[in-house]
């Protein structure tokens, strides 16, 4: 996998944000942006362009939850763990994505086409449950509309 | 206001909950439609009307005719729309949600509200200037800079009673004293805009319906307190906040409301956005600043406060969105008739987020002094499905649990710390008789426990030790003695705490406890869920007499727990089953229960 980055377009990203501490933030956020996620040889490339230690950019990535440091599937499933969706039973909802995609929250699956993540709060209260698949919301989910949110996915992709 | 010469104007709700409920496809229709039928409308977009609960909203208005504003528009219904509604001009009652003529079914959600902050949202379009311009927009801040002293700005924010409405409640007025008299050329405004708490998006929705409301507050705050840069700190999980700001900001530049020599006095000031990267700690004004400053979000010791050394080493000043919307109100209208409305210690409205199991569900702006019970009933319309109200989740998770008992608690700062809860920044998640306390314990616990920074002992480990004695509980592993544990890790976890986060952290459980220690004891003593929501306590049980062996909930368990001859009564193995519902789901005849 590593080889595969493309290191001239962190470079570009580091040139357009200037140097020190202060950009590091929104350099990681637009080199994943880019990739994806934030392989190691980007995340050293970035250490140099901005003077900082590795392990400053490591600790960083590491600490924010957007930061990803695993390749994501081409959709990414945030399933709403927020409050009024938890009392609506957000739990249900993620367990029915686990069995429908067989793999556990935060995986992706072997065909590399979804993610699944839970997420702290979409902020769509009033149609809860909801999960979010790239831009587009779905909400007051059930176990059964989670099948058929996917099998429309990948009749989608299988239609292509 | 109507001439002649005035068009139709229809408008679609584009705040993200419009969105996530289709409002998107609605506009494309229109687009479409109109087209088609060559109609002679301006099409125009707005942000949250506040009616989450029947979007997509669309507001017709016909000139020199009431506006009326048509809920759940979903493609299908623009056709009758426009043939109607527009081309004829007929209103079409039963879609009608609001009607300036008062007609609508939805018009109890609006009468108990005043808006201040949402003033303008659902009302202009946030991604134009002229529309802000047009209902009064950065009259505020031609005012303060056509002769009012940074002294005479803070003075009238000081008898507005304006009080942060981030949720600690600190009078705003004083903040912005200490920054202006701290010594140092150079300071620094910030909005907090990580809108963190879980069933929260009351400053979401503000900045993305009326985001210049927020750059005009934040204006004023840097002219008062000598300062000529500021910061907005956003989620980056809010990106149509973020896209309409950008907006916003290039457009108050090019008409000379940011930028130097602004209205062509001696004062500049410009604003950057800063975009969170997911850490609820970073809502924290220290943590916030390491995290502007490129460092991992940790919170540091205070003093020195912001005021005195904030971002980079520099005075700065700290206020959130809904903070900032209220400032040119209140100069343009005057700190007193701020400070008429509400109580004596809590002046003003406040923005809620009413969610949860509330049957209109959306975002409300209250006077401060009405009761829980008003907000929820009156604005809210009671509870969904006509279960009981069990109480009221205040403040995410630095808040409480409020119970019915006491749902005639006047919403002000000081009654509602007295409960156990804190008035938060506005998520308010209305509770019914099948939510389980000690399961809203564990739930907010493992969201503080995952989210605190590790930095203190205390907050790291001792959030783990309650959460994993709440897990027991709800597994029905509880033990005599789990109660007084989780009483004293949480008393330490307050007392040991730098910030915030944990300081405020067991609130959930000690609310929950002080209100609901029935429910603790049940799970603990009986190993029962008095909510039938535990999962380890429930078995799920087909009622012979209702089911008909359709077979639906047989083919649809996913770990084949049902068995059953056709047209035969199924039965549940509690063995096998996982208790996912998913059978509950399924059966049209309510013939499975939970017991």
């Amino acid at each position: 996998m590593a080889q595969d980055v493309d290191l001239s377009q962190v470079d570009r990203i580091i040139a357009a944000h200037g140097s020190g501490a202060g950009a590091l933030i929104p350099v990681l956020q637009k080199v994943q942006d880019a990739l994806g996620w934030l392989p190691k040889p980007a995340m050293d490339r970035i250490a140099a362009g901005l003077r900082i230690p590795a392990s400053n950019v490591y600790g960083v990535a590491t600490f924010y939850a957007q930061f990803r440091l695993k390749p994501v599937g081409k959709y990414i499933i945030k399933v709403c763990h927020g409050t009024a969706c938890h009392v609506a039973g957000a739990t249900k909802i993620t367990e029915a994505f686990e069995r429908e995609l067989a793999v556990k929250d935060g995986e992706t699956t072997a065909d590399r086409m979804f993610t699944l993540e839970s997420v702290a709060c979409l902020g769509c209260c009033s149609l809860a449950p909801v999960a979010m698949v790239q831009k587009e919301a779905h909400g007051r989910l059930t176990g059964d509309k989670v099948a058929k949110v996917i099998s429309d996915y990948r009749k989608a992709e299988g239609g292509k | 206001m109507a001439s002649q010469t005035q068009k139709i104007r229809i408008t679609v709700g584009l705040g993200a909950c419009g969105i996530a409920a289709g409002a998107q496809k609605t506009l494309s229709a229109l687009e479409e439609a109109i087209a088609a039928r060559a109609l002679d409308v301006d099409l125009s977009i707005t942000g949250c009307m506040g009616m989450c609960y029947r979007e997509p909203l669309v507001e017709v208005r016909i000139p020199g005719r009431p506006g009326v504003v048509y809920m759940e528009v979903q493609p299908d219904r623009v056709p009758r729309l426009l043939d109607e509604a527009v081309a004829k001009a007929q209103i079409i009652p039963e879609w009608v949600a609001t009607g300036e003529d008062g007609g609508g079914t939805e018009q109890a959600f609006l009468a108990r509200q005043k808006r201040i902050v949402l003033r303008n949202c659902g009302r202009i379009n946030p991604e134009d200037i002229e529309e802000y311009l047009a209902a009064g927009g950065y009259q505020a801040l031609q005012k303060v800079l056509s002769g009012m002293s940074r002294e005479q700005v803070i003075e009238e924010i000081k008898q507005s009673g304006l009080r942060g409405r981030g949720g600690a409640g600190f009078p705003t007025g004083q903040k912005w004293e200490f920054c202006a008299k701290a010594p140092g050329a150079e300071k620094y405004i910030i909005c907090n805009a990580d809108e963190g708490d879980p069933g929260a998006f009351m400053d979401r929705s503000v900045l993305e319906s009326d985001p210049h409301s927020v750059l005009e507050g934040m204006i004023i705050a840097g002219y008062a307190i000598g300062s000529n840069h500021g910061y907005i700190y956003c989620r980056a999980e809010y990106p149509i906040a973020i896209h309409r700001l950008n907006i916003a900001i290039a457009q108050a530049e090019k008409k000379g409301y940011l930028g130097e020599r602004i209205l062509g006095r001696d004062f500049g000031f410009h604003i950057t956005i800063k975009e969170g990267a997911g850490a609820f700690v970073c809502g924290e004004e220290t943590a916030l600043m390491a995290s502007i400053e490129g460092k991992r979000g940790m919170p540091r010791l205070r003093p020195p406060f912001p005021a005195i050394s904030g971002l980079w080493k520099k005075p700065t000043n700290i206020n959130n969105v809904e903070t900032f919307a209220n400032v040119p109100w209140i100069i343009s209208n005057g700190g007193a008739a701020y400070a008429a409305l509400g109580t004596e210690k809590s002046k003003g409205t406040k923005v809620f987020a009413l969610a949860g199991k509330v049957r209109r569900g959306g975002l409300v702006e209250v006077p401060m002094g009405m009761t829980l019970r008003q907000v929820v009933e009156e604005v809210g319309g009671g509870i969904l499905g006509g279960r009981k109200l069990k109480g009221v989740q205040m403040g995410g998770p630095s808040g409480g649990c409020i119970p019915e008992s006491l749902a005639d608690t006047p919403i002000d700062y000081d009654s509602i710390t007295k409960t156990g809860a804190i008035m938060g920044s506005g998520g308010m998640v209305v509770i019914d008789d099948s939510t389980c306390m000690v399961d809203v314990a564990r739930f907010f616990l493992d969201f503080t426990q995952k989210e605190s920074c590790g930095k203190c002992t205390f907050c790291r480990v001792g959030t783990r030790r309650m959460l994993e004695i709440l897990e027991r509980i709800t597994e029905g592993q509880g033990r005599e003695g789990d109660i007084e544990t989780l009483e004293a890790l949480a008393r330490n976890i307050k007392r040991g705490s730098l910030c915030g986060l944990g300081q405020t952290a067991p609130n959930p459980v000690l609310t929950t406890i002080r209100y609901f220690r029935d429910e603790y004891e049940a799970h603990i003593k009986e190993k029962r869920c008095p909510a039938k929501a535990c999962r380890k306590l429930i078995t799920y049980r087909v009622i012979a007499e209702k089911c008909p062996g359709c077979g639906v909930c047989l083919k649809v368990c996913p770990v084949k727990a049902i068995r059953g001859e056709k047209k035969a009564p199924h039965v549940i193995d509690p063995e096998l089953c996982t208790r996912c519902g998913l059978c509950m789901d399924k059966c049209k005849l309510k013939a499975i229960e939970v017991i």
